[in-house]
Formats: structure tokens, C-alpha cells, sequence
């Protein structure tokens, strides 16, 4: 390996979206503990911010299980008319909200 | 019921009913705690103590200063937490804090809709319509209706953002400092300030 590298990052360390980026909220039916609510699942946002710092994953952690690895939490922003068919306040109108790496996909 | 000249049938005695399975269970994994000795009576009643002393008046306090000093509106904004923490006001829950800053054009709103999650080393315990279903479902569904029902009207070229509130991080709204107030103290100021404007349900008027 070559020493100009620079130390490496352990898993989790560095975060995988960055603000500006197209994601999708992943479709899953854990069941028990979870905290992306159902009516987000498998829509489309933008990462507004990366949530400084790390946590660990809370939906492991109410089961006393190992939550692994640290990850970001990233703030989601998704307009209501996105969510909403028949929305009928202001096109402008927006939801953030924030959510687990492991529960984002790239687009 | 204490005689005191007129009854209120429609409020129950708490003991007239047996606990239901979530007091049980609680008290369960209270007693358990304790006979373990993994935590002491002394310790609930301090972490009591704690909940008790976290009022809305704090918030109004951090309010307050973010009107009167700029360079602090900009650590608040950046750091919600960090600048709390600088006005001695801790985080015992291990949350982190976004202030959200209401702007000429842009009006935020807060909610969880999956529980009950709210600033509160900020702003002590919810209200209790801030726990119940309707505001959860309606907040993210139609927020201008909800708005309108407790006399804030938005008007349409003004964005209005909801954040809900799922996991670490809790949420603070910066409410616009009234016209009028400019000769005010931060403590008049901080009066002014009410627990439903720094829930994004109200604004801040004088």
C-alpha cells in the first residue's frame, strides 16, 4: 500500500450522501421498533444536511441488540405536493425529516 | 374528592381504575431496576427533578438572546445545541438540537409523528395535543389547516416546512422578533415568547 494514501476510514466513519444528492427512502416493514415513518417509505427527497455527529442505530439499539457500526443521520427534504396527491397548500411546501443511512438509496 | 362547594363529575379519580398493561409494565421494569440495584429510588426522583426544572421559559430565554445578539443567532443556527449548552441549559437526553429560523419567507413547523419527540432540555414536557394523533397525522397532511386552527394564517408565497421529529434530533423554531419591540430588554423580550411559537404553531406578537 502506499503511505500517500492517508489513514483510512473505518465503515460508517465518513458519511455516503452529501447535500444536494437525489435519494430514495428504501420500502422495508421492520417489524417492532423503526423510526422512518410508513408514509415516507419509497419516496424521493434531496439530502438537505448531513447530521453531524454519527449515531448508532436506534432500531437495533431498542432491541438491546449490537447496533454496529456508527452511521450518519441525513436531514430529507421532500416537497408535500410529492407526498400528497391532492395537497392543497403552497407548491413551496416542504417536509424534512431526518433518516438513517441504511435507509437511503442512491437514485 | 376534596368538598370545595361544586363537584367536576367528569374528571375520574386516577385510582379509580386498575392499571392498564403499559402501567404495569412500567412498574414492572421499575421494580425490577431497583431490586437489581441497577438504579435507586434517589435516582428517579433526581431524573424527576431534572424533567421539572425544564420549562418553556428557557427556551424564551435562548429566544431572547438570538434576537439581541447576532454573533449568538449565527452560533444557534449552526450548533442549536452547542449554544444551549452556552447559556448553561445541558441536554440530559443526549439529543442533538436544529433551531429552525422563521424567515419573511419561510414558516416551520414542528412534530413526530411516530411518538411524542420534543426539545425537551429546552422546552420541559409537550403539550398534551402535541402527543395525540390528530396533530401527528394532520401536521405533515394539511399543516395551513392546522396552523389556521390555532389563528396563524400563512400566506401562500411563504413556504411552510414541517419537520418531523424521528430520532436524535429535536427541533427548535427561531420565531420572527416582532415589529415594535426594538427598545425592549432581553427579558421583556424573552415574556414574549411563547412555548406554541417555539412548536411553529403560533407566531410572536406584541
Amino acid at each position: 500500500m502506499s503511505m500517500a494514501t492517508g489513514p483510512r476510514a473505518a465503515d460508517g466513519e465518513r458519511p455516503v450522501f452529501k447535500p444536494d444528492d437525489a435519494v430514495r427512502i428504501s420500502v422495508r416493514f421492520p417489524v417492532g421498533h423503526y423510526r422512518v415513518p410508513a408514509y415516507v417509505r419509497g419516496r424521493h427527497g434531496t439530502v438537505e444536511a448531513v447530521i453531524e455527529p454519527r449515531g448508532i442505530d436506534n432500531e437495533e439499539e431498542a432491541f438491546g441488540r449490537n447496533a454496529g457500526s456508527k452511521r450518519h443521520y441525513y436531514r430529507i427534504a421532500i416537497p408535500l405536493a410529492e407526498l400528497w396527491s391532492d395537497y392543497a397548500g403552497s407548491p413551496k411546501d416542504g417536509l424534512r425529516i431526518e433518516v438513517y443511512e441504511t435507509w437511503l438509496e442512491g437514485r | 374528592m376534596q368538598p370545595h362547594g361544586h363537584e367536576h363529575p367528569d374528571i375520574p379519580e386516577p385510582e379509580d381504575k386498575p392499571p392498564g398493561y403499559y402501567e404495569i409494565m412500567e412498574i414492572a421494569v421499575r421494580e425490577l431496576l431497583i431490586e437489581k440495584k441497577l438504579i435507586g429510588p434517589d435516582e428517579i426522583r433526581r431524573q424527576i427533578e431534572v424533567l421539572d426544572s425544564r420549562t418553556p421559559a428557557l427556551g424564551a430565554r435562548v429566544v431572547a438572546r438570538a434576537w439581541i445578539d447576532p454573533a449568538f443567532r449565527v452560533r444557534l443556527l449552526r450548533n442549536g445545541r452547542a449554544a444551549c449548552e452556552e447559556l448553561g441549559i445541558s441536554f440530559y437526553d443526549d439529543t442533538q438540537l436544529i433551531v429552525l429560523e422563521n424567515t419573511a419567507a419561510v414558516h416551520n413547523l414542528v412534530v413526530c409523528t411516530l411518538c411524542s419527540c420534543y426539545p425537551r432540555p429546552v422546552l420541559g414536557l409537550p403539550p398534551d395535543w402535541y402527543k395525540l394523533k390528530p396533530y401527528r397525522a394532520r401536521a405533515v397532511r394539511e399543516p395551513r389547516a392546522v396552523l389556521a386552527e390555532f389563528g396563524t394564517f400563512i400566506s401562500d408565497d411563504v413556504e411552510v416546512r414541517v419537520s418531523d421529529s424521528t430520532a436524535m434530533v429535536r427541533y427548535l423554531v427561531l420565531p420572527q422578533r416582532p415589529p415594535g419591540t426594538e427598545g425592549m430588554s432581553e427579558q421583556q423580550l424573552a415574556d414574549l415568547v411563547t412555548r406554541d411559537a417555539m412548536i411553529g404553531v403560533t407566531t410572536v406578537r406584541h
